[in-house]
């Protein structure tokens, strides 16, 4: 009975801490960022797209990256390039089965997520989507568990491996710029006009408007509206957008929800675990206990 | 070692009983000449380096990780696996302390033992694996991803790890006698054991809910919503096969710790390890049918990751539980041992699985590790070994403590 007291007495302790625990969680549910609609993004129209690479190199300049690779020479195009620890956004080309002559040239970066898987796998919060909308990083928290990099759909986050003080490198919309007011640094170089940014809401409207005001120019699909709970970075494209290397499986729903069940089991086994084991211990040892007594009865009576 | 203390004519010094076994250093250290310690000797001397190595030079000098391959081996088997074959502790101490299946009391404390250094090894082996190991404790005192399950898990394990520790005081105080500090942790089992439950539940299932976060880079055939549950139940049976193995592997290396202990029992106990086993495994087996049904994967299984996917659920699921339930049926210790050895293998290859091989299944680029890893796999795994044997041959692991005989 003593013992059961006690052990009482430490499953109302590990309930309450249980509790505890549960409490930051809400808390930062609570601190909703703005509606997506309001958000920063942006639109990039590969039709307009003529592959300059003026985005990459000023990408490059504004981050302090290197000089990309082979600027100015075609061939870089022959091989399909993904986004380095020291190249943030890259321009690639794609042949458009419609129009033989003219390639269709895609730049990716990050797709700062609405609801980002990054941000919602990292457990220093290192990643963090802001309420202006940008999906920013914060290296000063990263230990380096490279989780970001197996939950990101669209495999952004990129490790510097080469490094004894490895860190995470990505676009960062250019956030600093951004908050002063200034465009991200791709967007203002780009000769083309092919990327636009503003307000998530608008932007999708700009983007319908050019799909019914210009029919035949482009697919009715802007690529990132719905998009694995919808991204910040939004496309517009002549051809379907699997045919220019865009993850076609993501679904709709937010990725940052899918560990959200297992995550919600938690309180629930913490506060219902102990009571229910102790339980089983106390059933135990009566039933023990009273074989015990019965054997010795039994042993008196004989 | 006490009778070798009494024939010789030397005084009994703390160093000489609790640390070199009742020998003098010269004894002892010639005692150390054997072909295992040549081979685990070797280890260390090719794997402490490549670690430090690693330090200096990072990460890329060392493994083959790449961009589209975050985690390797050293998450795969020393971090997934290291885990999963440490839960002997856990559920060797919910049946014993909870259940009161007290015949199953001789395994409990090598089993704990077995979950403290298995834990112990697999930070070390994260410690490893960490862009940045110093950080390490930055979500318990510094920054709170709490949307993130490797969040819960780090608290998880580290309260559990807590929890192990408190297990196995006992056992050190004895070995020290401080019989106070010893009463002390006994009485606290039944919180410990509970709270040891509840965490092991959460963070070995929550290893699993890791890789919910990645629908489109594992292969559908393990890609699941039930892999947290997967994850669990292949926790306990990865605990029970770990216990008859290393029981089965005990009574042969530490014979002279069990003199005077009952071999039947020890027979008796693993037959019923096995019967458990195999009742797990078969309700596993049927959970890993309904990931198939549920996910719509049939046509998956007739490709190659199919087949592969087959070896698993066949080969190293429902076989050894085939065998679990013929060697308890037929009183067959042998028998359940291979099932358990299997069943280690199996559950191994699972974690592999779903962070290594079925991860990234349809990329252009495919990941092996490299010998380095390889060679600080075995390292870490060598470590854990002589730890476990150094603590073995001092503490009453194995053994009851002479004072403590027949005290329960």
């Amino acid at each position: 009975m003593k013992v059961n007291r006690r052990a009482f007495l430490k499953m109302v302790g590990a309930t309450s801490s249980a509790a505890l625990m549960g409490g930051p969680a809400k808390a930062r549910a609570g601190r909703r960022a703005p509606r997506s609609g309001e958000t920063l993004a942006m639109l990039i129209d590969t039709t307009r797209c003529i592959g300059c690479r003026s985005c990459e190199m000023a990408c490059n300049k504004a981050n302090g990256l290197p000089t990309p690779e082979r600027l100015g020479q075609p061939s870089v195009f022959d091989a399909r390039r993904a986004t380095r620890p020291d190249a943030f956004t890259v321009v690639n080309r794609y042949a458009d089965p419609k129009n033989g002559r003219k390639p269709a040239f895609v730049k990716s970066q990050c797709m700062h997520c609405v609801e980002p898987a990054c941000a919602s796998a990292c457990p220093v919060a290192a990643l963090e989507k802001t309420p202006e909308g940008p999906v920013v990083y914060n290296a000063e928290r990263c230990m380096g568990c490279r989780y970001c990099m197996v939950a990101c759909p669209f495999g952004i986050p990129k490790y510097e491996y080469e490094k004894a003080v490895p860190y995470v490198r990505k676009c960062s919309f250019c956030f600093g710029r951004v908050r002063q007011g200034q465009l991200p640094a791709c967007a203002s170089a780009c000769p083309m006009k092919a990327i636009t940014v503003g307000k998530r809401g608008e932007l999708l409207e700009i983007a319908k408007t050019r799909i019914y005001q210009t029919p035949g120019r482009y697919v009715r699909h802007i690529y990132g509206e719905h998009e694995a709970g919808g991204t910040g970075v939004m496309y517009l494209s002549a051809v379907p957008f699997a045919q220019l290397g865009f993850p076609a499986d993501l679904g709709t729903e937010s990725h940052a929800q899918l560990t959200s069940a297992s995550l919600a089991a938690v309180p629930f086994i913490l506060t219902l675990g102990p009571p229910f084991l102790l339980a089983i211990h106390a059933f135990a040892k009566d039933r023990a206990e009273a074989a015990q007594q019965g054997s010795k009865e039994r042993g008196g009576a004989s | 070692m006490t009778t070798t203390a009494e024939r010789r004519p030397v005084v009994p010094s703390w160093p000489r009983e609790k640390l070199l076994m009742g020998l003098s250093l010269r004894e002892y250290l010639r005692s150390l000449a054997t072909p295992f310690n040549a081979v685990a000797g070797l280890i260390l001397l090719i794997g402490l380096p490549v670690i430090a190595y690693r330090f200096i030079f990072g990460l890329g000098a060392v493994t083959n990780l790449s961009q589209a391959n975050p985690w390797g081996i050293w998450i795969g088997f020393d971090v997934l696996a290291g885990v999963a074959l440490a839960a002997g502790g856990y559920v060797l101490a919910g049946t014993v302390y909870l259940f009161g299946l007290k015949e199953y009391r001789p395994v409990v404390r090598p089993a704990i033992l077995t979950g403290f250094l298995g834990y112990f090894f697999v930070v070390v082996g994260l410690l490893v694996d960490l862009g940045q190991p110093w950080r390490l404790p930055y979500p318990i005192v510094f920054s709170y991803g709490v949307t993130s399950v490797m969040f819960e898990v780090a608290w998880c394990v580290l309260l559990y790890f807590t929890v192990l520790s408190l297990e196995f005081s006992p056992t050190v105080f004895e070995w020290l006698g401080w019989e106070k500090a010893r009463r002390w942790a006994s009485r606290i089992t039944i919180g410990l054991v509970v709270s040891g439950v509840v965490l092991s539940i959460l963070h070995q299932s929550s290893l699993g809910a890791l890789f919910l976060m990645a629908p489109t880079k594992i292969h559908p055939l393990w890609y699941s919503p039930f892999i947290p549950l997967y994850f669990f139940v292949s926790s306990i049976i990865a605990g029970l096969s770990m216990v008859i193995v290393e029981t089965g592997l005990s009574h042969r290396i530490f014979q002279d710790q069990l003199r005077g202990q009952a071999h039947a029992d020890i027979g008796a106990i693993t037959l019923g390890l096995g019967k458990a086993a195999s009742v797990v495994l078969f309700s596993y087996f049927f959970m890993k049918l309904l990931g198939i049904a549920d996910g719509g994967n049939w046509k998956l299984l007739n490709t190659p990751y199919g087949y592969w996917f087959l070896v698993e659920l066949l080969g190293f699921i429902l076989l050894p539980c085939f065998l679990f339930a013929h060697g308890a049926r037929e009183r067959s210790v042998k028998l359940v041992r291979a099932a358990a050895a299997m069943t280690v293998v199996g559950v191994v290859v699972n974690r592999l699985n779903i962070s290594v091989i079925a991860f990234n299944w349809a990329g252009p680029e495919r990941y092996v590790p490299s010998w380095m890893e390889l060679t600080v796999t075995l390292t870490i795994v060598t470590l854990g070994l002589l730890t476990f044997r150094w603590i073995v041959n001092r503490m009453p692991v194995l053994r009851e403590h002479p004072a403590r005989r027949g005290a329960h």
